[in-house]
């Protein structure tokens, strides 16, 4: 018997009601009940990391949750970076030092660094090479995606935000 | 990859998990904790229970204390919880080190201590832990509670002594003596993967000669284990090379690798003697690892 129940979810600020089967992980819930398609699956079991979002600030695999696990927590996804035209800077940083190419994972990595370096700043070179190998990016070769972190993590502290 | 339908439930109180487990339990009624492991087998239809039993919204459960014992970790305290020390001295420094070796940041921010021992992968860091450093779980089920010991609660791979209606609430680790030297070397393939071999060693030198050793191995046999033959040689001895590699040697001999299409028995077993010396080098060195 598929256990079905209302639910609310807080996503980017704004509030979602649905309705939805307890097995249905957060990430499809947040795909196909909430309309929000930029939280990409990938192998749907833990391992590539495309999934990513935050749940009350914390970088976690979104199809590792179940929804029904997120009532009343604070959901950020790749879709609340931008502000209106202003892409977040890390999004633009990814597309000036070529961090994407097919651009499948790049959601999932957005969200992990975001999340990430809210924990932690300024990294060192082997917490930043550890932290990016938690997610898979068939293209890039990962290079690029460490030098966008690095003139990201610059421009922060050159601007003196923590 | 979509888990199979399950009836939700998410107490507020242990208690009322208990009961609820309780009931469920004959129907394959789980505990979900992080998920880090549950949900992947569900995706992936490996497991398929009926009921699952959030532990998630449980107060308290996310305790870890310290006192004259030793300290307890609860059953909701999550793996990157470790990665400041949550204890002075030695073990602090080695539940910090050993948990940069588990998955991932957002795997260790949500998986949990307990949730990786009730699960008892072979390869699992946190059950050569427990099992190394004699750890005592205390498991409670509707109007029971008992502590089992680490030698007794794993049982094979992914098999331990906890019934299905019994919650793990808590593992106490003892505080190591004043003194107690420790060391952990895991061999993977990649950062982040599951362990092919890895070992944790501890002693204390007295009077020029090793005192009271224990040398786990994981990653290895069904389950992680402290392997007595080797604990024996190493008593009583000075901290030499010659005794080391005896030690180690004894211990390739004692187990019995888990072998698969990528690692036979020899390798696993010459991993075991190496992860072994490495460990000990690392304790003696007085941190647990380099890094
Ligand atoms: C990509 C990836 C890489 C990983 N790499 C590693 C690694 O290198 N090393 C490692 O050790 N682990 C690794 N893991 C597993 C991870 O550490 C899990 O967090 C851990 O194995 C289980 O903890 P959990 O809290 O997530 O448990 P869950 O997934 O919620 O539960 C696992 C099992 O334990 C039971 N259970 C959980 N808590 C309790 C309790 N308190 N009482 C009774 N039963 C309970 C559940 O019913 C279930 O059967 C990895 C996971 C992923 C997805
Ligand atoms: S889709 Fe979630 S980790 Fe791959
Ligand atoms: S850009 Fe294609 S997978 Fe990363």
């Amino acid at each position: 018997m598929d256990d079905r129940r209302d639910l609310t979810l807080h996503i980017n600020g704004q509030r979602h009601d649905i309705r939805l089967a307890a097995r249905k992980t957060l990430a499809d819930a947040i795909r196909e009940d909430c309309g929000l398609t930029g939280t990409h699956t990938g192998c749907e079991h833990g391992v590539c990391g495309a999934c990513t979002i935050l749940v009350d600030g914390d970088p976690v695999r979104s199809c590792l949750m179940f929804a029904v696990q997120a009532e009343g927590r604070d959901i950020r996804t790749v879709e609340g970076l931008a502000e209106r035209d202003n892409l977040h800077p890390l999004q633009q940083a990814f597309i000036d030092h070529h961090a994407l190419q097919c651009g499948f994972c790049t959601p999932g990595f957005l969200m992990l660094i975001i999340g990430a370096l809210a924990r932690e700043p300024d990294p060192s070179e082997a917490a930043l090479v550890d932290l990016i190998a938690s997610n898979m990016c068939r293209c890039t070769g990962y290079k690029n995606i460490i030098e966008a972190v690095r003139w990201f993590e610059g421009r922060r502290s050159e601007k003196g935000e923590s | 990859m979509k888990p199979a339908p399950f009836t939700y439930h998410a107490p507020a109180l242990l208690e009322d998990a208990l009961a609820i487990l309780g009931d469920t339990a004959q129907d394959d009624g789980r505990v979900l904790a992080g998920g880090q492991s549950l949900v992947p087998m569900m995706a992936l239809r490996l497991a398929q229970p009926a009921h699952l039993v959030d532990i998630g919204r449980i107060d308290g459960l996310g305790d870890l204390i310290e006192d004259s014992a030793g300290l307890t970790i609860g059953a909701l305290v999550r793996h990157q919880r470790f990665h400041a020390p949550v204890v002075e001295g030695v073990l602090g420094r080695l539940l910090r080190y050993v948990s940069s070796h588990i998955a991932h940041l957002p795997i260790r921010l949500r998986g949990t201590f307990c949730g990786s021992l009730a699960n008892a992968d072979p390869a699992s860091e946190w059950c050569l832990v427990a099992a190394t450093l004699n750890a005592r779980m205390t498991a409670r089920r509707r109007g029971e509670t008992r502590v089992i010991a680490a030698a007794d609660f794993f049982d094979g791979v992914m098999a331990t002594a906890l019934s299905p209606d019994e919650i793990l609430t808590g593992v106490q680790i003892p505080h190591p003596l004043p003194g107690t030297k420790v060391g952990f070397y895991e061999f993977s393939r990649r950062a982040g993967d599951f362990a092919l071999a890895m070992s944790l060693v501890s002693y204390r030198i007295e009077g020029g000669v090793v005192t009271d050793p224990r040398i786990g191995l994981g990653g290895v046999e069904e389950y992680p284990r402290r392997i007595a033959q080797a604990e024996e040689i190493v008593a009583g001895q000075p901290l030499e090379s010659d005794v080391l590699e005896r030690t180690a040697e004894a211990t390739a001999a004692a187990i019995a690798p888990l072998v698969d299409h990528h690692t036979s028995a020899a390798y696993r077993r010459d991993l075991a003697r190496i992860a072994v010396l490495r460990a000990f080098a690392r304790a003696a060195q007085g941190e647990p690892a380099d890094g």
